[in-house]
């Protein structure tokens, strides 16, 4: 390991798997407002990863508000706020940095759900006869 | 101990706190340092250590003939102290002098910027960009009066080399302290390139506290 990292490095944080651009996420993070701390939930699409497992390591996630505003978030992987990292579901993209969304808007800015076979989905499948 | 050892600029990145602030810190490689030779007031007319870091392969016999028995070391340093009473030669100095939360003063050369215009060199406005001016944009303008004196001052600040020399930066934070690996972790930035070689001492003058300055008119 580099130097540099061997000092700064934290322990991974367990609940935020790896991610790939595309993926749906929902980024829990924590929020101090005043002496209270909450949670706060962020839904969108990972747009770019920085930095891969180096200590300043992060990802930006992007997603649609109201009245059809972008809105981007970047997130610290080592931060401890970032609380955990949920996966929804992988799109289908051809490219590391999703910086083309940015010029896309409504039915443009859509991408192609990645159709993942889960276990369960797996088992039934090979048990249904195919036809002749 | 020693009042301060030599080191190597690793390179920089964040640390994180458990409220999840980012602290932009340096990471130094220092020591391990072998106290290389002690100068006595009666021998040498003045007390100093002089120490050494960095194993190499590459030294004339003159410098290993200096070191004999010591491992073969590629930097050389002196540092003036009082109490030479309390080292030998050979003796090892490592980053254990340090402790997180411990004030530091890092020294080094900077960076060479070559030679320099006023502007990058000492900060100045420069000329219109506007208003028909076409060609003393980043001139220092004036540099006297006429007549009276006739000359320039001393000390008038122009344009020459930036950077390559000496530079301490005062009163730094240590955050982090690796002794296993004898790494460093300190608040901000410190002079020179990676790999370059700095001198970290234990900080010599009391931390100023900053008064807020009170907020005046911004330029013209």
């Amino acid at each position: 390991m580099n130097l540099v990292n061997a000092i700064a490095k934290r322990e991974p944080n367990p609940n935020i798997p790896t991610l790939a651009p595309g993926d749906r996420v929902k980024v829990h993070t924590r929020i101090v407002e005043g002496d209270r701390e909450r949670i706060q939930v962020f839904i969108g699409t990972v747009m770019r990863l920085r930095k891969g497992k180096r200590a300043n390591a992060s990802f930006t996630v992007r997603r649609i508000a109201t009245h059809g505003v972008g809105v981007e978030r970047t997130f610290s992987v080592n931060s401890p706020r970032v609380e955990k990292v949920e996966v929804a579901g992988h799109t289908h993209v051809r490219r590391a940095q999703l910086y083309y969304l940015r010029g896309r808007h409504g039915k443009a800015a859509r991408l192609r759900e990645k159709r993942t076979v889960t276990p369960e989905r797996a088992v039934e499948v090979a048990q249904t006869p195919t036809a002749e | 101990m020693a009042e301060g050892l030599l080191g190597k600029k690793v390179g920089m990145t964040q640390i994180y706190t458990d409220k999840g602030e980012i602290i932009p810190v340096t990471v130094l490689q220092v020591g391990p340092c072998f106290v290389t030779q002690i100068k006595s007031p009666e021998k040498d007319g003045y007390s100093a250590i002089q120490m050494g870091m960095e194993e190499t392969r590459h030294l004339n016999k003159p410098e290993r003939g200096h070191l004999k028995q010591l491992p073969s070391l590629k930097y050389l340093r002196e540092v003036r102290t009082g109490n030479i009473a309390s080292f030998q030669v050979g003796q090892k100095l490592n980053v254990a002098l340090f402790s997180a939360g411990d004030l530091v003063d890092v020294s080094g050369v900077s960076k060479g910027k070559g030679h320099a215009g006023v502007i990058k060199r000492h900060h100045f406005k420069g000329g219109k960009k506007t208003h028909g001016q076409s060609d003393r944009m980043r001139s220092p303008g004036s540099s006297g009066a006429t007549t009276t004196p006739g000359r320039v001052l001393k000390g008038m600040r122009g344009a020459g080399q930036l950077g390559n020399k000496n530079a301490t930066v005062l009163n730094m934070e240590v955050i982090r302290v690796d002794q296993e690996r004898n790494l460093l972790a300190i608040k901000g930035t410190v002079p020179g390139t990676k790999d370059s070689l700095l001198f970290v001492r234990k900080a010599r003058k009391e931390k100023k506290v900053v008064k807020a300055q009170p907020t005046g008119k911004k330029g013209k």
